[in-house]
């Protein structure tokens, strides 16, 4: 398990332990953290699960792939940072990271 | 009577536990709705997410557990009372009451029906052979898996998504197959020539065998599927058959209880069925839909999970209009292909990209110059911008929609 930390848009912090293999949107989805709709499931193919990833995690996770990055860049709230929290597995190595999610999901 | 729902305070009743069913929950819960809540579903499971049977799960990728759309532990947690393995058999409008096949009684102030759709059967002679598939359940799925070995013959019955999906799948898992579909060419229903022959030129790349054209007329075989027979002289052996060939609504418990029911049970943007107190909403609805000004029944997440959200606000006295442009995906091998808007009616397909020369490019759909729909493979913005667009109802030039040196975001003039 790996705690993860939501950050909602007004503020309001999730701390949850996230089982290793997951993804940080199945972290949220299944422990009701608003802020995440993740409609497809996990298909990378609605870009309903935006998070704002914190520089220093950056390197952390792995990169982003061409499908993720041209969903991204058609959504609303993306700012430089952004990431698709379904392409991102949890593993030991984020132990604590924040993730802040956008005002809205559209 | 047998006397359960004494004492028992009404609450909401969902009958159906799907992605609708899972999604209202959800939005009742989240949206302050303190009351009972019943979920009464005919599987074993709690709701889970169906799109990944014929794709990822079917294909090991991931674990039964992931397909769950909320930890089971999840219901508990939000005072949700789960009851599996039973089907509701009918309403009781007069009393409120739903009556499943067992016997209980569930009485309610408000109910939703969300019981989805089920697998159009192929009625031929041999329908009933053993090893003959369908692909709609977490049990239907462990059925074909246990089918899956190197070598073995599959047929599959139906070139749309599922057959298609299927298909991909079982080929990589280095099994010989072959779909057989009635159309002249797979997926006729839901997208263009162009899209279909791509289609069919990749997986016949892959090894797969693609007949258009012909019709099952029977299973042969000794108590198992043999042979799959097409009347014409073709004869295809097989060691295991999947039929994909479309859903039917599940609206029998509607119109028994004489609901509003035509191609879906009939609702309208709020989810609101004929009763004041009922409400439907997924694969069982036919909606009203502004963008396109008339009514649809869909077969699609999307479409369950937003109706999901309407009939939650609608049953604790609140609004959530439904008026979205619908949505689809499907992944065959290394293609994602994305889907937005209904192309039925359109006057004009416009190409973006080569299908020729490379697995990515895009159809637009334009009705009287307006986009209405995308077909996108491995194209991310036109889908996301179509998306847009279709909802703005945007008038295009298909001049600029085919020159690629303009990125979708300007391609509005």
């Amino acid at each position: 398990m790996t705690k993860i930390i939501y950050v909602e848009h007004n503020g309001t912090e999730h701390e949850v332990d996230v089982a290793n293999g997951l993804t940080v949107m199945e972290g949220a989805v299944k422990n009701m953290i608003p802020g995440i709709d993740a409609d497809c499931g996990g298909a990378c193919a609605c870009a309903t699960c935006m998070v704002f990833v914190p520089a220093e995690w950056e390197a952390k996770i792995p990169p982003k792939e061409d499908m993720e990055i041209t969903m991204l860049d058609f959504c609303e709230h993306t700012q430089e940072n952004s990431r698709l929290s379904c392409q991102i597995p949890v593993t030991g190595a984020l132990e604590g990271m924040r993730v802040e999610m956008p005002e809205s999901q559209h | 009577m047998s006397g359960e729902s004494a004492g028992r305070a009404r609450g909401i009743v969902i009958v159906g536990a799907g992605q609708a069913g899972a999604q209202a929950v959800a939005s009742l819960r989240s949206g302050g709705y303190e009351g009972p809540i019943t979920m009464i579903g005919d599987e074993t499971y709690a709701p889970y997410q169906r799109p990944p049977l014929s794709k990822k799960f079917l294909a090991g990728e991931i674990s039964f557990d992931r397909l769950y759309i909320k930890p089971v532990e999840f219901y508990a947690q939000a005072n949700v009372e789960l009851v599996f393995d039973t089907r509701a058999a009918a309403i009781n409008r007069a009393d409120k009451e739903v009556l499943t096949g067992n016997g209980r009684i569930f009485p309610y102030s408000k109910l939703l029906i969300a019981t989805g759709s089920r697998v159009r059967e192929i009625n031929v002679p041999g329908f009933d052979l053993d090893g003959i598939h369908y692909l709609r359940s977490i049990a239907d799925v462990q059925g074909i898996q246990s089918k899956f070995r190197e070598g073995a013959r599959l047929v599959v019955v139906g070139g749309g998504y599922i057959g298609l999906e299927v298909a991909a799948v079982a080929k990589k898992h280095g099994l010989h197959v072959t779909v057989l579909e009635t159309a002249d060419r797979v997926m006729a229903r839901v997208v263009d020539p162009i899209v279909s022959h791509f289609y069919e030129s990749v997986h016949r790349a892959e090894g797969v065998i693609i007949e258009t054209g012909v019709t099952v007329s029977g299973f042969e075989g000794n108590g198992r599927v043999e042979k799959v027979d097409c009347g014409d002289g073709r004869l295809y052996d097989a060691d295991f058959v999947v039929v994909g060939i479309g859903i039917i609504p599940n609206t029998e418990l509607a119109v028994d209880s004489g609901l509003h029911v035509e191609n879906g049970i009939v609702v309208d943007e709020f989810a609101r069925t004929s009763d004041p107190d009922i409400y439907a909403a997924g694969d069982c609805t036919n909606h009203p839909n502004g963008v396109y000004g008339h009514r649809l029944r869909l077969e699609s997440v999307h479409n369950a999970i937003e109706q999901g959200k309407s009939a939650a606000a609608a049953m604790t006295g609140g609004a959530l209009e439904y008026n979205q442009v619908p949505w689809f995906w499907s992944d065959q091998y290394d293609l994602k292909l994305q889907i937005a808007g209904l192309s039925s009616g359109y006057t004009q397909a416009v190409v973006r990209g080569d299908p020729e020369a490379g697995r990515s490019f895009a159809v637009f759909y334009l009705k009287d110059g307006m986009l209405i729909a995308v077909d996108a493979i491995n194209r991310a913005p036109e889908f996301m911008m179509s998306r847009l667009l279709i909802a703005q109802k945007a008038k295009l030039d298909p001049a600029r929609l085919r020159d690629e040196s303009i990125a979708m975001k300007q391609i509005v003039q």
